[in-house]
């Protein structure tokens, strides 16, 4: 390969010259950002006697799945709101965000932009921190579930903070929650958007 | 040299031996190394080995799964029952032909049509005999979608759908009193039920003269149509062949070879009609004096074939062939069978006909290619007074085996074997099929016999009587029980008992009584082989239609809407409430609720009772169903949830206010 062409500013004249791994990093990211919206950022599993096999709720972007209305149904008891109240704006907003962040990266990997860092840093960004993002988001949300308790819910709880990671428990219950494919996925998007804005730079 | 090899060959046997003795002495000590309290408790139970072994197996831990579904008839309940095998833990009562309140089943609008088909309300019927339970085939074996079971009494069908073990369908026949038996075709195209009990034809009134009972009465063999799309026999489709005024009893499909002919017995050829305070011999004698009956040899392809091309005639709507078509088309044939036949059972080829006489001690055994040959060669001895061809007994008849006092009826093993119910010995045969399941020398013999307590009526062995029978158990249904069980009360339960079979010699297993009605046959199949629904799989299932209705909501749809006299409440049911819970509603209206239980986990059932109105349903996870009353009687009456549900399921209730 004659990487003596890729030099100086003959870069930027010719782009269409890119070699296509060059690109690759940031099409990867592109890749799994998408694929994240069908898989699950968060999941808790809760268990209790007369769930054996344990109820699931899985939050994707977009939506809770799994076992969401059994726990809504459970929920009610304790005067917590269902898990379908929680982050409306966040889930309605989720695609398009996603979509606009990937059309960002999109652009840089076609390499016609102006090679100024500012820019370079600002379109990578909301990729960059998706995962920090979700995960404040997220806590924010389950704080608020924790402490919107209903005060004439059949059964008197003290508000509290759920679990993020790890184990907890509620009443009979005992939960587990873990990050979820989405989360990874979404961290794999950051980081190589990260990796590839190093590496521009060392070139540049 | 030859010391060497030889000290060597000395040396290696030691080992060998020692060996052996190490693995016999673990052996043994292993045995004798039963835990203490075990052994004590064995002691102190007085249990034989044999009896603990049978414990064993028939022990499922708590949590774990039996391995196969037994489907019982529930006699004079009307229901069927539902058994896990090898436990013989009663699974389920299925309503049928009587209201069966927890399961709502009579109660909801849609039960109610289920169960009052072809009844004017007037005179609902609110009982059933059930005798025959006959699950789905394809291609001979048990598919386990559905089940049917006959009515004896009011020659009745019923349907049930094996995904949520409900009833989905009772069809009347129009044209007989009664009925016994329920068999399928091997790809259940038809149900089969012969008449039992002959009766005037048309049904109606005819005098019990001797001249009028040979001249107007009619035995009928019915073959109802089965729908598999829709889950639902067809009386449109189906049809009737009219047979003489004899007691057509149990009839087999033929299989394999013996696919597309129906074999049937019948009793009181006789033509007895009774008349013991006119000096004449009491029924059972007069008709039990023939030594032989006839064994009915039905070509029922033909028969669909011809009633296709018109050559039936419609008689309350059923469209039937006339018996002088069927003799003449070569469509009915007879066999003359030993007195009093009860049970006719074909083998798994579909090669030999079992059949019984209940006062004969063999069975006697018909070979089908020999009935084929005999009514090629118009082999007949005789017409019966109908004018019947009756094929010659000894040129259709392949075998006799001689097994015991009261024989009755047969079901198959997976090696060859048959297992015969031994009425009067109270016992159960097993004997030996002939060429080709076993050698010509092996062939028809009784090979064992074991006691079972008392009066065995049918038997069942896994899939025992399909194509491919199972082995390894049986359950033998006893009419009587004696000293079975410690009497509670002078109206003693059945006594079912299980059989281990998978060995050479029969083993009893285990005794269960059966504390409601008295079980005719059962059949068993795998538990796997049944793809039964946890809950209804699709939100506001209607159980009749099994798809959503239009009429079933979601969480906060709710509502009541007054149309002139009738108010129809849309509600849900969802752990721990009823939403609308108050009603009110003007003495006279008519009261419609649609009910949806909204939830989606397994048994969260909710049931919906109203105080002293006489409704109480259940309500499955993702079910659907309705209830209509007339709001009769004025008061404030609550309703509330009947199934236990959740923490505060006494505090799911609600009221109905029916003003002035």
């Amino acid at each position: 390969m004659a990487t003596g062409t890729l030099q100086g500013p003959v870069r930027f004249a010719h782009p269409a010259r890119m070699p296509r791994r060059g690109r690759l990093p940031l099409l990867a990211a592109v890749l799994l950002l998408l694929l994240s919206l069908v898989f699950p950022y968060w999941q808790v599993t809760l268990y209790a006697p007369q769930y054996p096999e344990g109820l699931r709720a899985r939050v994707y972007l977009t939506h809770v799945g799994g076992d969401a209305q059994e726990i809504t149904t459970l929920n009610h008891y304790i005067g917590m709101p269902g898990l379908d109240v929680a982050a409306p704006l966040e889930r309605r907003l989720a695609v398009p965000l996603v979509l606009l962040s990937a059309a960002a990266l999109l652009l840089l990997a076609a390499r016609r932009l102006p090679a100024r860092r500012w820019l370079q840093l600002l379109l990578r960004l909301p990729v960059v921190l998706l995962p920090a993002v979700v995960l404040a988001d997220l806590a924010y949300w389950l704080w608020w579930m924790g402490h919107t308790i209903d005060p004439t819910a059949p059964i008197t709880i003290e508000p509290f903070m759920p679990t993020i990671l790890g184990r907890g428990g509620v009443m009979q219950f005992s939960t587990s929650a873990t990050f979820g494919v989405g989360f990874f996925l979404a961290l794999a998007a950051s980081v190589l958007s990260l990796y590839d804005f190093a590496r521009g730079r060392a070139r540049g | 040299m030859k010391v060497r090899t030889q000290g060597v060959t000395v040396v290696l046997a030691l080992a060998l031996i020692l060996a052996l003795a190490l693995i016999v002495r673990q052996g043994t000590s292993t045995g004798q190394s039963l835990p203490r309290d075990l052994q004590e408790l064995v002691q102190a139970r007085k249990l034989t080995p044999d009896q603990v072994r049978a414990a064993l197996q028939t022990y499922v831990p708590p949590g774990q799964y039996d391995e196969y579904l037994m489907f019982s008839s529930g006699g004079q309940s009307g229901q069927v029952l539902v058994y896990g095998l090898p436990s013989m833990r009663l699974l389920r009562v299925i309503g049928v032909f009587a209201p069966e309140p927890w399961q709502g089943y009579g109660f909801s609008k849609e039960t109610r049509q289920v169960l009052g088909e072809g009844e004017t309300p007037e005179e609902a019927l609110t009982w059933g005999d059930t005798h025959h339970p006959a699950i789905s085939e394809t291609n001979g074996e048990y598919d386990g979608q559905f089940l049917f079971i006959n009515d004896k009494a009011n020659a009745r069908m019923a349907v049930v759908d094996l995904r949520d073990f409900a009833t989905k369908q009772i069809v009347k026949n129009p044209n007989a009193a009664s009925n016994h038996g329920a068999v399928v075709s091997p790809n259940t195209e038809y149900v089969l039920e012969a008449t039992q009990y002959a009766a005037p034809f048309p049904f109606g009134y005819q005098p019990v003269t001797q001249e009028s009972y040979n001249a107007r009465f009619r035995g009928l063999a019915t073959f109802w149509k089965f729908d598999r799309g829709r889950g639902r026999i067809d009386p449109a489709a189906s049809f009737q062949i009219e047979l003489p005024p004899y007691w057509q009893d149990l009839a087999d499909f033929g299989k394999l070879e013996s696919d597309g002919w129906v074999l049937m017995n019948s009793f009181n050829t006789e033509r007895a009609i009774g008349g013991t305070l006119q000096k004449q011999p009491p029924m059972e004698i007069g008709a039990s004096a023939r030594d032989m009956d006839y064994l009915h040899i039905i070509n029922w392809k033909k028969a669909a074939q011809l009633v296709a091309q018109g050559k039936g005639r419609v008689v309350n709507g059923m469209r039937v062939l006339p018996l002088q078509v069927a003799i003449d088309q070569g469509v009915l044939y007879f066999a003359p069978q030993p007195k009093s036949p009860h049970g006719n059972d074909v083998a798994p080829r579909g090669d030999y006909i079992v059949t019984a006489g209940k006062l004969d001690p063999n069975v006697t055994v018909y070979s089908f290619k020999k009935i084929q040959e005999a009514i090629k060669a118009r082999a007949f001895s005789g017409k019966d007074p109908y004018g019947v061809p009756i094929l010659a007994f000894d040129r259709v008849v392949a075998a006799q085996v001689k097994v015991g006092l009261g024989p009755l009826h047969t079901q198959f093993d997976d090696k060859g074997n048959a297992y015969t119910s031994i009425f009067l010995d109270s016992a159960v045969s097993k004997w030996t099929l002939g060429p080709p399941y076993k050698n010509a020398a092996e062939g028809w013999k009784l090979v064992d016999k074991i006691s079972v307590q008392y009066n065995i009526g049918h038997l069942a062995a896994v899939m025992g009587d399909t194509v491919k029978p199972g082995g390894k158990y049986l359950v033998a249904l006893n009419k009587w029980s004696v000293d079975q069980y410690r009497n509670i009360g002078p109206l003693f339960p059945q006594n079912l008992q299980l059989i281990d079979i998978s060995g050479e010699k029969m083993k009893l297993l285990s005794n269960t009584p059966v504390g409601l009605a008295e079980p005719h046959l059962a059949q068993i199949i795998p538990m796997d082989r049944v793809k039964a629904w946890a809950t209804y799989p699709q939100p506001g299932t209607n159980p009749l239609t099994m798809r959503p209705d239009p009429q079933a909501i979601k969480a906060g749809q709710a509502r009541i809407v007054r149309r002139g006299n009738t108010v129809e409440v849309w509600m849900t049911a969802m752990r721990s409430h009823f939403t609308p819970d108050r009603i009110r509603v003007k003495k006279g209206d008519t009261v419609i609720l649609h009910i949806t239980n909204i939830e989606r986990t397994k048994d969260a059932i909710h049931g919906f009772a109203i105080d002293r109105y006489n409704i109480n349903l259940s309500l499955e996870p993702g079910k659907y169903e309705t209830v209509t009353f007339r709001a009769n009687k004025v008061g404030t009456f609550p309703f509330y949830c009947t199934e236990f549900c959740s923490a505060l399921h006494l505090e799911m209730a609600g009221y109905l206010e029916v003003t002035p």
